[in-house]
C-alpha cells in the first residue's frame, strides 16, 4: 500500500494487507493525532487497508 | 463498527465518548455538541454578531462554518501574519473560504502596520510564537472593539485548553489560571467578551468535521511552531490519552469546575489602559505597545553607524 503523510509531504510503502491501528503504530503515531483518509472517506482503527489501497495519514495537532 | 445513531457504517471513533459515528451523524454531533457549549457557556445569544477569529486553519474556519449552521450571525477577522508563504496561503483560503458564502471579512496585514511577525522574532529576544500571540490578541481585541462587535470566538478547542492547562499548572501561573475560561466577559471599557465555542471538542474531531464538510483549510503548519512548547504539552497529553481516553476531556472539565474558582479569587486587579494606544493593559503600556517600542528601538540603533573609537 501506499501511504502520503501530510503535512510532511512524504511518501511510505508497505507490505500486505493491515489494520489501520497496526499502520498508526507502525508509524508512530498516536490514536487520536491523525485522520486517515481512503479516497474520500476516513477509515477507523478497527477497518483494514488492502495491499493495492492508496490511503493518506493527515496530521491533525497545530502547535500554534 | 457501526454508527452509534443510526447503526450505519462508522467513519470515525470517539474514544473519550465511547463512541463511533456515521459522517451525517458525525455532524449532527459536533453541532449539537457546539450549540450545548455556547448555551451553557452562556457565550452569546442569535441576536449578537458574533467576530470570528480565523487563521485559516481548520480550527477556526470549522467554528465559523458551524456557527453559520447553526444559525448565527458573524464576520470574521483574519491577521496576515507576514510569516512568508505559510501566511499566504493561510489568507488566500480564509478569503476563499469568506467568499465562497458570501461572509463579511475584515483582514488586517501586519506588513501594512509595518511588523511582521519575523520582523518582530529578529528584532527582539522573544520567539516567533510570543509575538505572534501578542499581535493577535492586540488586533483581534481593537477590531471587535473599534468595529462594534459584542463578542469575539476563537477556535481554542480542547486539546489547546488542556496543554494550556498543563503549562499553567507546571509553572503555576496562579493568574493565567484565573483567567482560562471558555468565557472571559469584558473587564475593560475596550475589551468586548471572548468565548472559545470549541473548547469541549478535540483537535482531532474539528479536523474530521472541516474534512467532512469540505473545509479548504491549511494543512501546512507554520514553520516557526516546530519549537512550540505546546507541542510538548500535546504530546504528552496524547500520550496519556492513548492510554486512558478522557483524560484530556477530565481534566479541562474538572479544573473549569472544582479549579479555577480557586484561583479566581486570588486574582482580582482589573486591567489599566495603555498609554500608548489605549487598549487595556497590565502594565503602563500593553504587550503589544512594549513588543513595538522594543522593534522600533533596535531598528533605529541598527540603522544608526557607530561612531568611531576615539585613541
Amino acid at each position: 500500500m501506499r501511504i502520503t503523510l501530510l503535512p510532511q509531504h512524504k511518501q511510505v510503502d508497505l507490505d500486505g494487507r493491515r489494520r489501520v491501528a497496526d499502520i498508526l503504530q507502525h508509524l508512530g503515531f498516536l490514536p487520536g493525532t491523525v485522520m486517515v483518509i481512503r479516497g474520500d472517506e476516513l477509515v477507523t482503527d478497527q477497518d483494514f487497508v488492502e495491499a493495492d489501497d492508496a490511503i493518506e495519514i493527515r496530521n491533525v495537532i497545530s502547535g500554534g | 463498527m457501526k454508527c452509534k445513531r443510526c447503526r450505519g457504517k462508522a467513519e470515525v471513533q470517539l474514544r473519550h465518548h465511547n463512541a463511533a459515528f456515521c459522517r451525517s451523524c458525525f455532524i449532527v454531533f459536533f453541532q449539537r455538541q457546539v450549540q450545548r457549549a455556547i448555551e451553557k457557556e452562556r457565550m452569546f445569544t442569535p441576536q449578537e454578531t458574533v467576530l470570528v477569529a480565523v487563521s485559516g486553519g481548520k480550527d477556526s474556519l470549522a467554528l465559523w462554518d458551524v456557527l453559520i449552521d447553526l444559525g448565527y450571525q458573524t464576520a470574521g477577522v483574519h491577521l496576515d501574519l507576514g510569516i512568508g508563504e505559510y501566511s499566504h496561503v493561510s489568507t488566500a483560503k480564509t478569503v476563499a473560504f469568506a467568499q465562497q458564502r458570501n461572509l463579511r471579512l475584515i483582514t488586517v496585514a501586519l506588513d501594512e502596520e509595518g511588523l511582521t511577525v519575523p520582523t518582530m522574532a529578529a528584532f527582539t529576544n522573544r520567539p516567533a510564537c510570543a509575538a505572534c500571540g501578542i499581535s493577535k490578541r492586540h488586533y483581534f481585541d481593537r477590531v471587535a472593539i473599534e468595529q462594534g462587535f459584542p463578542v469575539l470566538a476563537t477556535g481554542h478547542n480542547l486539546d489547546d485548553e488542556a496543554a494550556r492547562l498543563m503549562g499553567n499548572v507546571l509553572h503555576w501561573r496562579v493568574d493565567h489560571l484565573a483567567k482560562q475560561s471558555p468565557v472571559l466577559e469584558a473587564t475593560h471599557a475596550r475589551f468586548v467578551r471572548k468565548v472559545k465555542p470549541l473548547f469541549r471538542i478535540s483537535e482531532y474531531e474539528a479536523a474530521v468535521y472541516a474534512f467532512f464538510r469540505g473545509i479548504d483549510y491549511i494543512i501546512d503548519e507554520c514553520p516557526n511552531s516546530a519549537r512550540a512548547t505546546q507541542l510538548l504539552y500535546k504530546d504528552a497529553l496524547n500520550r496519556l490519552e492513548a492510554a486512558m481516553p478522557g483524560t484530556k476531556l477530565a481534566f479541562v472539565q474538572e479544573f473549569l469546575r472544582s479549579g479555577r474558582p480557586a484561583f479566581v479569587t486570588a486574582n482580582a486587579s482589573p486591567p489599566q489602559t495603555c498609554e500608548r494606544c489605549g487598549m487595556p493593559s497590565f502594565g503602563a503600556v500593553c504587550s503589544f505597545c512594549s513588543l513595538v517600542r522594543e522593534v522600533e528601538t533596535k531598528q533605529a540603533r541598527r540603522a544608526t553607524p557607530r561612531r568611531a573609537a576615539s585613541h
